[in-house]
């Protein structure tokens, strides 16, 4: 099976000095085209496992393969798109010129760059914006200005790191949709870190539920909704019942949010239950 | 429609701005200078007239001339029959800026350099640093022979004399873009290095697409106090090298007539300042133009 998957991690730990374990025994598989949330507390190692797959941290054990081959050779070979937290940007490129970074780092010539960008503008929706700097846009623009350049090589994997962490709650959800749309129409894999329910339920097709100290996959939750998903998706019965499911499975795990200490609060469980 | 209005707005406020915001600096600038004449003067009034004397120092035509003799000195004969004082002085900065421009390129690439070097090697900088520093603590004035006598005689004739001082220019001029480099290309944030290498970026790649572009605030700082310095440099190396074509030589010169012509050596100075002004200048027109960074990054 492991031969057709994206990422396929088995046994994969990860102890800082200090004997700090930040994850244990990892055993995951990720199908192309799979949308799959990573959701933890603070701690739980959801950040660490994803730069392990993305080979921007080393595992102190266990096996990372991706498409068939190291970590390491995925990264050279330019299979990873990432997008972080923040977005990033270089202030001193344009926003086309940002999202061509990776274009002109793999040689791509100037007029097949200006093509490919032209695409990637329209498809985050930003056509016009391709000659402003980066500070001119809002964060939700320039969020979409990175999911652009993560896309913009046709990479195998898609790696984001709570990229609207820090966002409103509008943008959030205007930007979860638009994720999706992208996600249909470039039909790529990604690996997604969050530590909102709803966003992990709206986004997957499975929502792997970490637990912390030290860092194991606590539950993995298929997520049966229909696609494509929208608006509606959000009223939907079935998901506040898989809402509630991650929320149940979180709580196993020792993880209720009401016992989070106040500060380590980035758990959002979920506000719009019935 | 409506947009194009707007569009067209905006574009046209800035410049107004600009036009307002220049105005207000030139006449800031002009008040600073009128205040500082007015105080120069004052004072100088004020203690001829109640006989103030600070120690051996007593206000007079020979420790503080007149604004308008300093100014009206340049316009006067340099030597009898000879030509003005100013087209004197202005062959003089011009010969000086020669070797200021050339010292500041040299010191500019080579501290740029020497700051990439250290930058790679935490060995190297551990190794290097401590002399990188203590080639600042050797005086200028005690480096400045040993370049003109051993350097002059290896110089093509083209170069010869001018391009020693040059490279004394360069010697002062090289530390603060050396540090600042060091310090600017070491400083960008880690997620920016975690990107580059997602792309699997070569480290010459990471150099000039990420490194340098971030460094170039800092490293326009250093050359801000470069510029200036390097013309300090060509001025204190004209005079070991006993060049008389640059203000070096006009200072020594007119430092020795002090007694009979005050006005002139002030007048010198004042030649000497205006073009470590222009080097400064220079510097920020360079700034404007290269580093294109959010507003939060420029000083």
């Amino acid at each position: 099976m492991s031969g057709s998957a994206v990422v396929s991690l088995s046994n994969v730990t990860k102890a800082f000095g200090g004997g700090v374990t930040a994850l244990q025994s990892i055993d995951l598989e990720v199908q192309p085209g799979e949308f799959v949330s990573l959701i933890g507390p603070s701690g739980c190692g959801k950040s660490t496992l994803l730069r392990i797959v993305g080979d921007l941290v080393e595992p102190t054990s266990g096996d990372v393969v991706v498409n068939g081959k190291s970590a390491r050779q995925a990264r050279l070979d330019r299979e990873y798109g990432i997008v972080f937290q923040d977005s990033v940007l270089y202030d001193w490129r344009t926003v086309s010129k940002n999202i061509g970074l990776p274009l002109e780092l793999l040689g791509w010539d100037r007029s097949k760059r200006a093509d490919r960008v032209r695409e990637m503008l329209e498809l985050v929706e930003l056509q016009g914006f391709g000659d402003h700097r980066p500070w001119q846009l809002s964060g939700g623009m320039q969020q979409r200005v990175s999911i652009a350049r993560a896309l913009s090589f046709s990479p195998a994997l898609l790696l984001m790191d709570e990229p609207f962490g820090a966002l409103d709650e509008m943008t959030r959800e205007r930007l979860n949709a638009e994720v999706l749309r992208i996600w249909a129409r470039s039909r790529s894999t990604v690996l997604f870190v969050t530590h909102s329910i709803p966003e992990a339920v709206f986004l997957s097709t499975r929502v792997v539920v970490m637990s912390r100290r030290p860092g194991r996959i606590a539950a993995i939750v298929d997520v049966d909704l229909a696609q494509p998903r929208g608006a509606d998706t959000r009223e939907d019965a079935r998901f506040f019942e898989l809402v509630t499911e991650v929320r149940d499975r979180l709580r196993e795990g020792g993880l209720d949010a009401d016992r989070t200490a106040p500060g380590e609060g980035e758990l959002v469980v979920g506000g719009e239950t019935p | 429609m409506a947009y194009a209005a707007t569009a067209r707005g905006r574009s046209k406020l800035p410049d107004a701005e600009r036009v307002r915001t220049a105005a207000v600096r030139v006449g800031l600038f002009l008040a600073v200078l009128a205040g500082l004449s007015g105080l120069w003067e004052g004072f100088r009034a004020f203690a001829e007239a109640t006989g103030l004397r600070l120690g051996l120092f007593e206000a007079n035509d020979r420790t503080m001339p007149h604004i308008h003799d300093i100014v009206g000195q340049l316009f006067e004969p340099s030597r009898r029959n000879g030509p003005l004082l100013i087209d004197v002085l202005w062959d003089a900065a011009l010969f000086t800026a020669k070797e200021a421009a050339v010292g500041l390129v040299l010191g500019a690439l080579f501290g740029f350099a020497l700051g990439v070097l250290l930058a790679h090697s935490g060995l190297l900088q551990r190794g290097l640093l401590p002399y990188v520093v203590a080639s600042q603590t050797v005086p200028i004035l005690a480096v400045a022979p040993m370049v003109v006598v051993w350097g002059n005689p290896r110089l093509p004739p083209g170069l010869r004399d001018w391009g020693a001082v040059a490279v004394i220019s360069a010697y002062l001029t090289f530390f603060p873009v050396t540090i600042n480099t060091l310090r600017g290309l070491t400083s960008v944030d880690p997620r920016t290095i975690d990107l580059m290498r997602s792309y699997a970026a070569s480290w010459w790649s990471v150099l000039w697409k990420l490194r340098v572009p971030a460094a170039l605030p800092f490293i326009f700082a250093a050359l801000k106090i470069a510029a200036p310095a390097s013309v300090v440099g060509a001025i204190i190396g004209e005079l070991p090298a006993s060049i008389q074509s640059g203000l070096g030589g006009a200072i020594l010169n007119f430092n020795q007539y002090y007694i009979t012509s005050p006005p002139s050596l002030w007048a010198t100075n004042l030649i000497a300042a205006l073009l470590g002004i222009t080097f400064f200048l220079t510097v920020v027109a360079a700034e404007r133009v290269l580093v294109r960074r959010a507003p939060e990054h420029f000083a």
